[in-house]
């Protein structure tokens, strides 16, 4: 209400006014792109989608378990730290570390 | 309150069945994936993340019962996949059941196909009620009689036995996806069927399982390029040259397979146009349609988006012909949705028989009806607090902001950890079927 107040100034604060009115989303998107800051140029895009087409990989190279069990013979294999959920890159994966996919022999619940 | 049509009189809807584990641990594999009844009615199938299927079967009615229509019971049981790991793409393969699909009934014995990320399995579901008696070369338990102490012949017979279901895998069709599938839906020939994953969708017949014909396929020459997949794909139901697919961008194609080999070019884009002033961040994330299903009578299809549940006209494909808000309150909460993950739950939704009213579920083991007749709709909840039979379901409403009133729910005292993805409705009767994480809950119309 400042008479003061130089007029594309009060022009952009209405309209981010109006803006918080009517577009709950835009908040919302305001307040993600302040948490993180670094989240991708492209709204929804390829990342996603590829992160989507990617779901179930899990990499364990035989040739490199196999070399390395070779080399250290004597020593202990160097294992994942507990919490780690995805076996990948320099640490070499041994059996153990990839989750034991055993079929469901359990009858289902809802047949009980 | 959700209308009937006939009469003008709203259903009432009561608690029926509910079935699993009361246990607030659940395992994963007790997930429940898919719900879907057979054509008739009579047969509702579940498929769950570890791989099982549970068929039940209605009871058949009851004279003395005349309040309630039959109760489901347990039918039959069977693993129908198994976790798999491809070694040479190091991509371990879910045994989740994604969809399962009922062929219609051509003989004594019931039909499925249910698949996971890769790989469709055809079922066949068959009673044995006799079992064969009196051969001459073997004993009542199986081992063989020495011949030469045979001194008589006699013919076998067949004597009754305690009804057995056996479920056996009569096709199994793999190979023919490399990225996840997420639907199948049988022609109305009977004959045919499609499957789809995120880019593509292949054409089977139901005989053959060494060959699969490709009819969309659309992945880009370079996968930087990639900005949309297939999210579902249904066949027209009387038109067996016709599908839809829907896609990640909120657009739905229909492709009729009569206009050429490779479907890659559609018939209608039926796509709705956007406020560009309005665009977000979010915009196209709760655009992208979850589900889609045709309307019994084939005019008008549904999609389902994180929001919304959109009908359609095939003749108009420039926007829907009705849109209902399910949950429109989360629109102020899709920043923390996006974080948790929520925005990417893929709701389902369903009509019932007559198409007059369509369904579809939400979070806090809510699910919304909304009637196209009356315009009216209803939130209700599947929990065991209301589980006597024949109790009507009080209708439940979300406080969006402001004052609440006594008896609903704030926005943010839902727990979107119960979430209600899967939910059919019987195809003749007011019977539905919900899912929440692990149970599945049976509700009827109070039958007086």
């Amino acid at each position: 209400m400042s008479a003061e107040s130089p007029e594309p100034a009060s022009a952009e604060e209405q309209k981010e006014m109006e803006d918080k009115v009517i577009s709950p989303e835009k908040v919302e998107e305001a307040k993600l792109k302040a948490r993180y800051p670094h989240l991708g140029q492209k709204p929804g895009g390829s990342d996603f989608l590829r992160k989507r087409l990617q779901k179930g990989q899990k990499y364990f190279d035989s040739g490199d378990y196999n070399m390395a069990k070779a080399k250290m013979k004597n020593k202990q294999l160097p294992t994942a730290t507990p919490d780690k959920t995805e076996v990948t890159g320099d640490h070499i994966p041994t059996p153990q570390d990839l989750p034991q996919r055993k079929p469901s022999l359990v009858a289902s619940k809802l047949a009980g | 309150m959700a209308g009937a049509g006939g009469g003008g009189n709203d259903i009432q809807w009561c608690f029926s069945q509910v079935k699993g584990a009361v246990d607030d641990d659940v395992a994963e594999a007790d997930i429940i994936s898919t719900v879907e009844f057979n054509h008739s009615g009579e047969l509702l199938a579940t498929g769950d993340k570890g791989g099982r299927v549970v068929i039940f079967q209605q009871e058949q009615e009851n004279k003395t019962k005349s309040h309630s229509r039959g109760e489901y019971n347990v039918y039959s049981t069977f693993q129908s996949h198994e976790p798999e790991f491809d070694y040479l793409k190091s991509l371990e393969i879910e045994e989740k059941i994604n969809k399962i699909r009922w062929l219609p009934q051509k003989n004594a014995a019931q039909f499925l196909l249910s698949t996971n990320d890769k790989t469709i399995k055809l079922w066949k579901i068959s009673e044995r009620d006799k079992r064969p008696e009196g051969y001459n070369l073997k004993e009542e338990d199986g081992r063989y009689r020495d011949p030469t102490t045979v001194t008589t012949l006699r013919v076998p017979v067949f004597r009754p036995m305690d009804l057995m279901v056996e479920a056996s895998p009569r096709r199994i069709f793999a190979n023919a996806h490399t990225y996840h599938i997420n639907s199948i839906s049988i022609n109305s020939d009977y004959e045919t069927y499609l499957s789809a994953d995120d880019l593509r969708i292949n054409l089977w017949h139901l005989e053959i399982t060494d060959r699969s014909f490709n009819i969309v396929d659309i992945k880009p020459a370079n996968m930087e390029e990639l900005t949309e997949v297939i999210t579902a794909t249904e066949f027209h139901p009387n038109s067996c040259s016709t599908f839809v697919y829907s896609s990640s961008k909120g657009t739905i194609r229909l492709c009729d397979m009569r206009a050429s080999a490779l479907c890659d070019r559609h018939s209608k884009l039926f796509e709705e146009p956007e406020d560009p002033s309005n665009r977000s961040f979010f915009s196209e994330i709760i655009s992208s349609i979850s589900d889609v299903k045709f309307s019994h009578s084939g005019r008008y299809m549904m999609t389902r988006d994180y929001l919304s549940v959109k009908i359609w006209d095939l003749n108009m494909e420039n926007r829907p012909v009705e849109t209902y808000q399910v949950h429109e309150y989360l629109r102020s909460k899709l920043c923390s949705l996006y974080e948790n993950d929520c925005i990417f739950d893929k709701f389902e939704c369903c009509w019932n028989g007559s198409d007059s009213v369509v369904m579809t579920g939400s979070y806090n083991n809510f699910f919304r009806m909304f009637d196209r007749n009356t315009k009216r709709d209803i939130t209700l909840e599947a929990s065991r607090e209301n589980n006597k039979p024949r109790t009507v379901l009080k209708p439940r409403k979300v406080c969006a902001s402001g004052k609440r009133k006594k008896d609903e729910i704030s926005v943010d005292s839902l727990d979107f950890n119960k979430k209600i993805l899967h939910t059919a409705w019987h195809p003749k009767e007011n019977i539905i079927a919900v899912a929440t994480t692990n149970n599945l809950y049976i509700f009827q119309d109070k039958v007086n």
